[in-house]
C-alpha cells in the first residue's frame, strides 16, 4: 500500500451551492501533499471530508486501506485554519482534554505533553490561561495538540500564519521531523513558497474541481516551456538580436546583471539546449544561459486564470 | 469511542469554575436575604411609628368607638366645646396625624355622610378603611336601636358556612386545600420555567463562546456534533443543578442565621403579616400545619414527584436544545434577539395558562388541551398533577412531549452541525430550514 489516502469522486453541494464536484485526490505514503486553491475553491470541504466533519453527497475516502470510518478519527490530526483554543480554560487541562477527545488515556497524553513541551520550551505555560498568552503562543499550543497523539495523516491549513519567521521554521523543522518519523501531511496554503520548499505533491482545486495534481517536479515539467533566458555581448547586440529573432522564437527578457549585454528569453521550438548554445557562443560571449522552470506561483496563476476563462 | 462523559465533565467543571458562576451562586443567596432583611426591618421601622387621629364627634354618637391599638392612637376632642377650624390649628400644631369630623347633622344617615378625615398628607387606604369598618358598624347598631331590633337576637342569628368538599371516592378536600395544590403545582411549574431561562441561555452562551474562540472544528473533527451538544447541555444542567442546591441549603441556612441574629421571622415580615392575620382569623398556627398534612395526604404524592422529575427534565431538555441550535446559528448574542422570541412565547403562554386556567378549572378543555401540546405541557401539567391527573393523560402527556423532543434533538442538531461552521452573516429562518435538509 503505497497511498496513505484516496478520496475518490467526491462531490458535496450545499443547496444550490456546488461546493466540490468529483474530486479525487491521491497522497502518497510518507509525502507532504500540497493542496492548493483560491479562496472558496473547496479546499476546506475537501479537508472537513476527510476529517469526517462533513459528510460527501457521493464519492469515498480510503484511509490506510479502510474505508473512512470512526475508528480513524485518532489516525488524522487535524490544525484548522480558523483555529482557536478556550479562552478560559488552562493550557494543561485544555491540552489533556482534546488529547483524550482523540483517545489517548491521561495518563499517556500527560507524558507526551512533557515531551512537547520541553522540547517547545514551553512548560511555564502549563497552569496558565488561553487568553493570557500571545496568539503564537497560542498557536504552538494548537500544534503540540494536533500531533500529540501521533496521527498517521496530518492535516495542516495554513500552519505558519500568526507564527513570526522564527517560530514559522521551528514549526517547519518539525513538521519535516514528523514526516521523516513515518506521518504524511497533507498541506494547505497560499504561501506558494513553503510549497515550493516542503512539498512533494501537489493538487489544485479551483471551483470545486481539481484542475492539476501530481509529483511538484512532474507538473513543472508539464509546464516547462523550453525556454532559455540568455545574456549575451557582441560586436553589435542590436544586429544580433534581429539575427537571433529570425532564427528562434524571442522576447525581451528581465534579470540584474553587472554588464550591458544583450537579455532575451528564447523558446526553443525544434531545436536543443546545445543547438542554441553553440550558435550563442559563436555570435558572442555568453554570460547568462539559465531554463526557465515555472515556479508553483506562476503554475497557479497560470492555471487559475486560464480556467476563469 | 464514547466521549460524552468527558465532554460533560468539561462542561460542567469549565462552568463550576467559571468566577462569575461562583459568585453568582453565593451572592445571589446573600443579595436576596440582604433585601428580605432590609424590607422587613424597614416596614418594622414605619410600623412603629405612633399615629395619633383627633376625633371631633359633634354627634356624640360614635367617639366611644375609638380605642387606642397597636400604633394608631385616638385623641377624642370636644370635652370643652371647640370649632372646626380650632380643632384643625390644634392637630397641626401638634403635629398629628390627622383630624376625623364627625358633623351634627339630623339622623344617622345623614351623620354617615358628613364624616371628613383632613390630614396633611393623605392617609393611608388601611387606615382610612379600618375607620370606615368602625363607623358603619356602631352607626348600624343605632340604627338598628332605633328601629327597634334586638341587636343581640341578630348576632345570635348569624350563621357561619364552609362548604366540605369529597369526591365520588370519598377523599375530602377543602379550600385551604385547593390553595395549596396550586401552590404546589404552581411552583412546580414556575421553577421549570426559571430554570429553562437561566440555564437555555447558559446553555446558548457557551455554545456561541466555541464558536467565537473558534474551537469548535478542532473538537468537531474528533466528536460528533451531536455528542458535543447533548455533552454541553447535561454539563450545563448539571452545574445549573449545583447552583440551585446551594442557592437553596445557603439560602436556607442564611435566612436562620439572619433571623436568629435579628430577632425576627423574615417569613412573616410585615406585608404577609397582615395577609396572614385575614386570612387565619384568628386560627392557630397549628391549625394551618394540620391542614397542610391533610392536603399533602389528599395529594398524590409519589405521582407527584415522578412526574415532576420526568416533565422537568423531557421539558427542560427540550428547550435547552432549541437554545443550544440557537447558539449554533449565530455568531454573537445581539444576534439571537429574533430567534429568542419563538422560545419565549410559548413557555409566557404555558405558565399564563397555568396560572389563569388551572386555577379556574384545573381540568377544563383549556388545560387539559396545553397539557399535551409539548411545548407547553411541562408547565401546564405540572400545575395540573397536584389536582389529580389520569395516570393515561399523564402518560400520554409524556409520550409527546418525548416523541417531539427527539424530533427537536434531531432538528437542533442538523442546525448545530451547520451552524457551528457558519461565520459571518446573521442566518434568515429560510437559510436555517435550509441548513435542516442538508
Amino acid at each position: 500500500m503505497n497511498n496513505l489516502l484516496e478520496v475518490r469522486k467526491a462531490s458535496k453541494t450545499f443547496g444550490s451551492f456546488t461546493a466540490l464536484n468529483n474530486v479525487s485526490i491521491t497522497v502518497p505514503k510518507g509525502s507532504i501533499y500540497g493542496l492548493l486553491g483560491p479562496n472558496g475553491a473547496g479546499k476546506t470541504t475537501l479537508i472537513r471530508i476527510i476529517n469526517q466533519i462533513t459528510i460527501p453527497d457521493s464519492g469515498t475516502v480510503v484511509l490506510d486501506g479502510d474505508s473512512l470510518n470512526k475508528s480513524h478519527i485518532k489516525d488524522i490530526g487535524y490544525l484548522p485554519e480558523e483555529r482557536g483554543l478556550y479562552k478560559s480554560m488552562k493550557v494543561g487541562e485544555q491540552a489533556l482534554y482534546l488529547a483524550q477527545l482523540k483517545g489517548l488515556s491521561k495518563k499517556e497524553a500527560k507524558e507526551r505533553l512533557k515531551f512537547w513541551f520541553d522540547r517547545l520550551e514551553i512548560g511555564d505555560w502549563w497552569g496558565k490561561k488561553i487568553q493570557e498568552l500571545s496568539k503564537g503562543m497560542a498557536q504552538k499550543i494548537q500544534f503540540v495538540v494536533t500531533v500529540l497523539h501521533k496521527p498517521k495523516l496530518l492535516i495542516f491549513d495554513e500552519p505558519f500564519s500568526g507564527f513570526d519567521p522564527i517560530n514559522a521554521n521551528l514549526i517547519k523543522d518539525e513538521i519535516l521531523r514528523l514526516r521523516e518519523e513515518g506521518a504524511t501531511v497533507i498541506f494547505s496554503t497560499h504561501r506558494m513558497e513553503s510549497v515550493e520548499e516542503l512539498c512533494d505533491d501537489i493538487a489544485l482545486i479551483h471551483k470545486s474541481n481539481k484542475i492539476l495534481d501530481g509529483k511538484i517536479l512532474d507538473v513543472k515539467r508539464s509546464y516547462k516551456t523550453n525556454t532559455f533566458e540568455v545574456g549575451i555581448n557582441a560586436l553589435d547586440n542590436t544586429i544580433l538580436e534581429k539575427e537571433l529573432a529570425d532564427k528562434f522564437k524571442v522576447a525581451p527578457a528581465n534579470f540584474k546583471s553587472l554588464n550591458e549585454e544583450l537579455k532575451l528569453n528564447i523558446t526553443l521550438e525544434n531545436d536543443t539546449p546545445n543547438d542554441l548554445l553553440n550558435y550563442l557562443t559563436s555570435k558572442g560571449e555568453v554570460s547568462h544561459f539559465v531554463e526557465l522552470i515555472p515556479s508553483v506561483n506562476d503554475i497557479f496563476i497560470q492555471t487559475v486564470t486560464s480556467n476563469n476563462l | 469511542m464514547n466521549h460524552l462523559p468527558l465532554i460533560i465533565k468539561r462542561e460542567y467543571l469549565a462552568k463550576v469554575k467559571n468566577k462569575s458562576f461562583i459568585i453568582m451562586t453565593f451572592l445571589s443567596p446573600i443579595i436576596m436575604i440582604a433585601l428580605f432583611s432590609v424590607v422587613a426591618y424597614l416596614s418594622q421601622v414605619n410600623n412603629d411609628k405612633v399615629r395619633v387621629i383627633s376625633v371631633l364627634d359633634e354627634s356624640g354618637l360614635v367617639s366611644d368607638v375609638f380605642v387606642n391599638q397597636g400604633n394608631t392612637k385616638f385623641n377624642i376632642l370636644g370635652d370643652t366645646p371647640m370649632s372646626l377650624d380650632d380643632a384643625k390649628h390644634l392637630v397641626t400644631a401638634s403635629s398629628g396625624y390627622g383630624l376625623l369630623h364627625i358633623a351634627k347633622k339630623g339622623d344617622v344617615s345623614e351623620v354617615s355622610k358628613q364624616i371628613t378625615f383632613y390630614s396633611q398628607e393623605s392617609p393611608s387606604l388601611s387606615i382610612i378603611t379600618a375607620l370606615e369598618h368602625k363607623l358603619a358598624h356602631r352607626l348600624t347598631q343605632i340604627n338598628y336601636k332605633n328601629r327597634g331590633i334586638d341587636v343581640a337576637q341578630i348576632e345570635a342569628s348569624k350563621v357561619d358556612v364552609s362548604i366540605l368538599q369529597e369526591n365520588f371516592e370519598g377523599k375530602t378536600t377543602s379550600k385551604e386545600d385547593s390553595l395549596l395544590k396550586l401552590i404546589f403545582g404552581g411552583a412546580a411549574g414556575y421553577l421549570l420555567f426559571m430554570f429553562i431561562i437561566i440555564y437555555g441561555n447558559m446553555i446558548m452562551r457557551s455554545v456561541i463562546e466555541e464558536k467565537t474562540s473558534r474551537i469548535i472544528e478542532v473538537i468537531i473533527s474528533s466528536v460528533k456534533p451531536i455528542q458535543l451538544m447533548l455533552g454541553k447541555i447535561i454539563g450545563t444542567s448539571l452545574a445549573g443543578i449545583t447552583q440551585f442546591a446551594i442557592w437553596v441549603t445557603f439560602g436556607g441556612l442564611l435566612m436562620t442565621i439572619v433571623s436568629l441574629v435579628l430577632g425576627v421571622s423574615l417569613m412573616d415580615s410585615a406585608p404577609q403579616q397582615e395577609i396572614v392575620e385575614i386570612a387565619s382569623q384568628g386560627q392557630s398556627m397549628e391549625y394551618y400545619l394540620g391542614l397542610f398534612k391533610e392536603a399533602l395526604k389528599s395529594m398524590p404524592l409519589i405521582n407527584l414527584i415522578v412526574a415532576f422529575l420526568l416533565f422537568f427534565i423531557s421539558g427542560y431538555l427540550l428547550y435547552s436544545s432549541l437554545y443550544a441550535a440557537i447558539g449554533a446559528a449565530v455568531d454573537n448574542e445581539t444576534d439571537t434577539q429574533q430567534f429568542m422570541l419563538p422560545i419565549i412565547m410559548p413557555l409566557i403562554l404555558a405558565v399564563y395558562i397555568g396560572i389563569f386556567t388551572v386555577i379556574e378549572d384545573p381540568h377544563g378543555t383549556v388545560s387539559t388541551v396545553f397539557s399535551f401540546i409539548p411545548f407547553t405541557s411541562p408547565v401546564v401539567m405540572l400545575m395540573r398533577i397536584p389536582f389529580g391527573v389520569p395516570i393515561w393523560q399523564q402518560v400520554l402527556s409524556l409520550v409527546i412531549l418525548i416523541g417531539t423532543f427527539i424530533a427537536i434533538v434531531w432538528v437542533a442538531a442538523k442546525i448545530y452541525r451547520v451552524g457551528i461552521l457558519m461565520y459571518g452573516k446573521k442566518p434568515t429562518y429560510k437559510e436555517i430550514i435550509k441548513w435542516i435538509r442538508y
